[in-house]
């Protein structure tokens, strides 16, 4: 299978990734060639194969509902890019 | 000194041959001399090494002292350390210094090591060459013109170089043993869920597992000693009681079945490879083992179906990136959409965004049964073909790597040739077994790696084969000239 140009740019936004738009081919055609090396599993009939998503088949873990981290917000916030009175800043959502 | 393995040092600092402060003063003038031009350090941590190797005196001193205490390490910079850079190899997370330890840093500092810092890697793991680091690629200590593997590429050129006496890594989809082959030293990946993954900054989080690097196999059995244990912090550690896997190394290997997987020996085999790892085979056989030719029916499947679930496990775990909470954050963003679309599109080199948007589509409406669904129905089937092999031998045996450490560009420019590099590999990742990988011989002076695959939970046999096979050969000791 091929990945067009459009297509990658879908991808790329469903990813939030700014891709530079003079690259957009290479990608395109790297990721059609990545598509391919994986297309050879369609050629195999697993209709009656359960998936496997955990390789011992575990399943998670559930622990007592009882509350076991403090609220670090000074020190996770000291390696945050832009904050202000403990929050973190972003763009204007809202006008 | 730097020759040394772990136990002996470990031996010479308990006979007070020399102390730990000593020890480290001479591991760090070393990597001040060399590794310019083997570049497996992303970060040196002196200052914090030489408190932790008092600290480590003042425990030998008091006969306090385990047989790690006042060892150094490295840690593959994936592991968070608290209080320094811990980037992963990428300009993304360049100015990250983690506020925690990852457990696996907590264990190997309360087991007495001494971290001397932080290791060179492929960008987020993602890569077998080294070459996406940002920091710029790790060169073979055996030829500077070849990669040293990747994605732990840094570790394993540290110990090869003698930068260290062992390091971790984590393997995903071959990144401790395919390293470990190119620079001819040994690790291992542990049975999935083992080593805690707490900290240890995620790739595909169905595959990752930490192990360790060192020279020799009884070295990794200490080092994996202290990093394996059930960890609360992380939903997959597995609930079992602790192993002693240094114990018992010496005993005899009579009786060991031997299985040859006919898939790992067919064509792209380097003849040379072939050859030394049925000259290894004819050392185990002559300690006792027997060969039995098995099949992996569906060994062919394990990189496509790994090229879905890796990347599509990458694309959720790299969707926290977003220059908001820590990492990288561009410029003058217009909107919130340019702040996370521009942070992770500067942020992220090319490899890991050709992982994002394969991850991506195939997570994507309407594709999401075809691909990731179809990808773990098909590692089913590799695992149920290891399963239905370990009815009837106790190890695997075959090659690392489909060849020895290549070129610097030989195959950056082609994501599949670059893929394949990791063919032997993967379907171990996928099964969740534990595999290794020792030193067995040379090709044009470049180190041969052969892998042992085990069982489920069969470490402490793999270490076994692998340090009696070393009792017999001198491969592990050969170092490169620099």
């Amino acid at each position: 299978m091929s990945l067009t140009s459009d297509e990658v740019n879908r991808i790329a936004f469903l990813a939030r990734l700014a891709i530079d738009p003079d690259k957009i081919d290479a990608y395109a055609k790297d990721l059609s060639g990545i598509m391919n090396f994986i297309d050879e599993m369609s050629a195999v009939d697993t209709e009656a194969v359960p998936p496997m998503a955990h390789p011992l088949d575990q399943a998670q873990r559930l622990r007592p509902d009882v509350v076991t981290e403090e609220n670090q917000r000074e020190t996770f916030q000291k390696i945050a890019p832009k904050v202000e009175a403990g929050l973190y800043l972003v763009p204007k959502v809202l006008e | 000194m730097h020759d040394k393995t772990i136990r002996e040092l470990s031996d010479g600092l308990k006979s007070k041959a020399f102390s730990s402060l000593e020890l480290t003063e001479s591991f760090l003038k070393r990597i001040e001399r060399l590794d310019p031009s083997i570049n497996a350090f992303i970060t040196v941590t002196p200052e914090r090494a030489l408190k932790a190797a008092k600290a480590a005196d003042v425990a030998l001193e008091k006969g306090a002292a385990g047989p790690l205490t006042g060892i150094p390490i490295a840690q593959k910079d994936i592991f968070c350390t608290e209080g320094v850079r811990s980037s992963c190899g990428s300009k993304m997370l360049d100015q990250f210094i983690s506020p925690y330890n990852a457990t696996v840093v907590d264990r190997l500092n309360a087991a007495g090591t001494v971290m001397l810092g932080k290791l060179n890697m492929d960008e987020f793991a993602m890569g077998s060459s080294n070459e996406t680091s940002f920091y710029g690629p790790v060169k073979n200590p055996w030829n500077l013109e070849t990669v040293p593997g990747g994605s732990s590429g840094g570790s394993a050129a540290a110990v090869a170089a003698r930068l260290v006496p062992g390091a971790t890594g984590t393997d995903t989809g071959g990144s401790i043993r395919q390293p470990a082959a190119f620079c001819g030293i040994t690790g291992i990946k542990p049975t999935y869920g083992l080593v805690s993954r707490w900290g240890m900054i995620a790739f595909a989080s169905s595959l990752d597992q930490a192990g360790p690097m060192a020279k020799t196999a009884e070295d990794c059995a200490l080092l994996l000693e202290a990093m394996a244990g059930f960890d609360p912090k992380d939903s997959t550690s597995l609930e079992r009681p602790k192993e002693t896997y240094s114990q018992g190394l010496d005993e005899s290997i009579e009786g060991l079945r031997i299985g040859l997987p006919q898939e790992f020996f067919g064509e792209g085999l380097d003849p040379d490879i072939h050859q030394a790892i049925q000259a290894a085979i004819g050392e185990i056989e002559k300690l006792g083992a027997t060969v039995k030719a098995i099949s992996l029916p569906h060994m062919h499947l394990s990189g496509p179906a790994y090229y879905v679930v890796a990347p599509a496990e990458c694309s959720s775990n790299l969707a926290r990136l977003d220059g908001v909470r820590y990492g990288y954050r561009a410029e003058n963003p217009k909107d919130l959409k340019d702040l996370y679309m521009r942070s992770r599109g500067e942020g992220f080199g090319a490899e890991v965004k050709r992982r994002i948007l394969i991850g991506t589509y195939a997570l994507s409406a309407g594709y999401y049964d075809a691909y990731y669904i179809k990808a773990q129905k098909i590692r089913r089937l590799i695992s149920d073909d290891f399963k239905k092999a370990f009815e009837e031998v106790d190890v695997i045996m075959g090659p690392t790597s489909p060849s020895v450490a290549f070129q610097f560009g030989e195959k950056s420019q082609d994501p599949i040739a670059m893929y394949l590099s990791d063919i032997y590999t993967i379907a171990v990742n996928l099964a969740g077994l534990p595999g290794m990988s020792v030193p067995v011989g040379f090709s044009k002076g470049l180190p041969i790696g052969m892998q042992i695959i085990g069982n489920y939970f069969s470490e402490q046999r793999l270490l076994h084969v692998a340090h009696r096979y070393q009792g017999v050969t001198d491969w592990h000791q050969q170092s490169p000239t620099l």
